[in-house]
């Protein structure tokens, strides 16, 4: 592949969301083919960089509900959710709202 | 392309509200967001001025963003209020020291003054030792138990009028679900009120009742608060957690549907034939209760006697014949006797007192006396009386040196 066809995502998860990551990561570059989506990469970090409990990070190719997602500072609500398209260098972060305190 | 705000139409989105699907900028979702917590506080009359309001404070996301918005509203609104974190210790080691450290930077980010009650201190009991002769499996009655006197017991070291918690509006549905689930009435009925009436005395409430944890989160990301995030150490409440998953993935599907259950379980009114427990005092500690001794002190006589499953047995008849079996063996003997409610309550009167006399009287101009001398200041110059007296002295000694370089 060459580079032109692949994109550097920086993840990066917090609010407990680390601790489900190989070596406690709190964050991770992601080379994904282009044209790459949220999904693509909500499945790549399944796949390849949670630990173990996949369960509580995803679930029917997206993330569990209550895990939130910010795209370069901003929810992904605000544009497709899992279909939004990522660029190049987008940091996207994941949120775990863990419950209580 | 980037959208934009449906508030302001001037910046950029960065938030989808789950309570109106409208997409909105930074600055108007602090607007909006705070707002609504200041009318939830005003609409529901949780606070007068001058009352001293505890925040509870665990150093996780809901109490940190509540410390911080009361703190902002306090100062904006001028409700004068004077504000304390106040934070329970029950003793988890990797879990509640770790979360303590972020109240105490909370404390100093915040400028408020803080208060830690341990279990260890009030009970004689920490959970980890408390795990250690239960187990795992019924400790979090215990620490349900334990954690909601505690907050009690240091709302009246502080004199406080009031108690604020984080429980958000997620919190507050799956509670209700819960109840539901469990049949239970007397809690579905009390679970929906703002305003919870704590140990008789102090008032508890719920500034977040109606704001989405999504949100909360989002706020505390936004702000760049400093909160802690680590699951509990002890096995976690396993049917709350049921109640929680079913939540969100109603949420997911319709995001409504969080406040749409609060709407449900607040307009539910339990059948006056379903017979509520009366409340008294406990016997031996003074604290609220439906029986003769409360349920924190059932379960402390019940660790001290190495019979733990006392308070958590389901009938008094199966409570007797667990001691009778026992043998009622006093065992480690760590449980301190807690201290009776009603000394903390003369103290916490006590301590009011103080502060109003304090009120009433000014200090000197010339030291710092505030004693009731200055209560008779009727000539108004500002100086309590042993100070007008060395005025009076000095003043005597500078005409006599007067008189003196005269003659």
């Amino acid at each position: 592949m060459s580079e032109a066809e692949e994109i550097t995502v920086n993840v990066e998860f917090s609010g407990g969301m680390e601790r489900l990551m190989k070596d406690q990561a709190s964050s991770i570059q992601a080379k994904l083919p282009e044209p790459a989506t949220i999904r693509d990469l909500i499945i790549h970090v399944r796949d390849n960089v949670v630990e173990d409990k996949k369960e509580l990070f995803s679930k029917n190719d997206t993330v569990c509900p209550g895990i939130l997602v910010i795209i370069n500072g901003s929810d992904w609500e605000v544009e497709d959710s899992e279909d939004t398209v990522l660029s190049n260098k987008d940091t996207v972060l994941f949120i775990s709202t863990l419950h209580g305190g | 392309m980037p959208r934009q705000c449906e508030i302001c139409n001037n910046a950029r989105a960065i938030l989808r509200r789950p309570k109106t699907g409208q997409r909105i900028c930074n600055e108007c979702f602090f607007y909006v967001f705070e707002t609504e917590i200041h009318n939830t506080i005003v609409d529901n009359k949780l606070f007068k001025p001058g009352d001293r309001v505890g925040i509870g404070a665990s150093g996780g996301k809901d109490s940190t963003v509540l410390a911080y918005v009361m703190k902002t509203l306090n100062n904006r609104y001028n409700y004068g209020l004077d504000l304390y974190l106040l934070s329970v210790d029950e003793g988890i080691s990797g879990y509640r020291d770790d979360s303590l450290e972020t109240v105490k930077r909370n404390k100093e980010q915040y400028g408020l003054p803080l208060l830690i009650v341990s279990y260890e201190q009030l009970y004689g009991w920490s959970m980890d030792s408390i795990v250690e002769a239960v187990g795992r499996k019924n400790n979090c009655t215990f620490c349900g138990v334990f954690r909601r006197q505690a907050l009690d017991r240091g709302a009246l070291m502080l004199d406080l009028d009031h108690i604020v918690t984080g429980h958000n509006a997620d919190d507050v549905a799956e509670t209700i679900l819960m109840n539901l689930f469990r049949g239970d009435l007397p809690r579905l009925g009390r679970c929906t009120e703002i305003v919870t009436a704590g140990d008789g005395y102090i008032g508890r409430s719920k500034p977040f009742k109606y704001a989405y944890e999504k949100e909360i989160v989002m706020y505390a990301y936004l702000k760049h608060l400093d909160y802690f995030s680590t699951e509990c150490t002890y096995s976690p409440n396993a049917y709350r957690g049921y109640a929680r998953e079913f939540l969100k993935d109603l949420e997911f599907v319709r995001p409504s549907a969080i406040l749409d259950i609060i709407h449900s379980g607040e307009a539910m009114q339990v059948a006056s034939d379903v017979q509520l427990p009366t409340l008294a005092h406990c016997e031996r500690c003074g604290y609220i209760s439906s029986n003769a001794l409360c349920k924190a002190c059932i379960l402390l006589e019940g660790l001290e006697r190495g019979v733990p499953k006392l308070g958590i047995a389901k009938s008094a008849r199966h409570a007797q014949e667990l001691l009778a079996n026992e043998s009622a063996m006093k065992s480690a003997g760590k449980a301190v006797e807690p201290v009776h409610f009603e000394l903390l309550r003369g103290k916490a009167q006590a301590m009011r007192e103080q502060r109003q006399m304090k009120e009433q009287q000014q200090e000197c101009h010339d030291c710092t006396a505030t004693s009731c001398a200055f209560a008779c200041d009727d000539d108004a110059t500002g100086l309590c009386s042993s100070s007008k007296e060395t005025r009076r002295c000095a003043c005597a000694d500078s005409n006599a040196e007067t008189n003196a370089a005269a003659s």
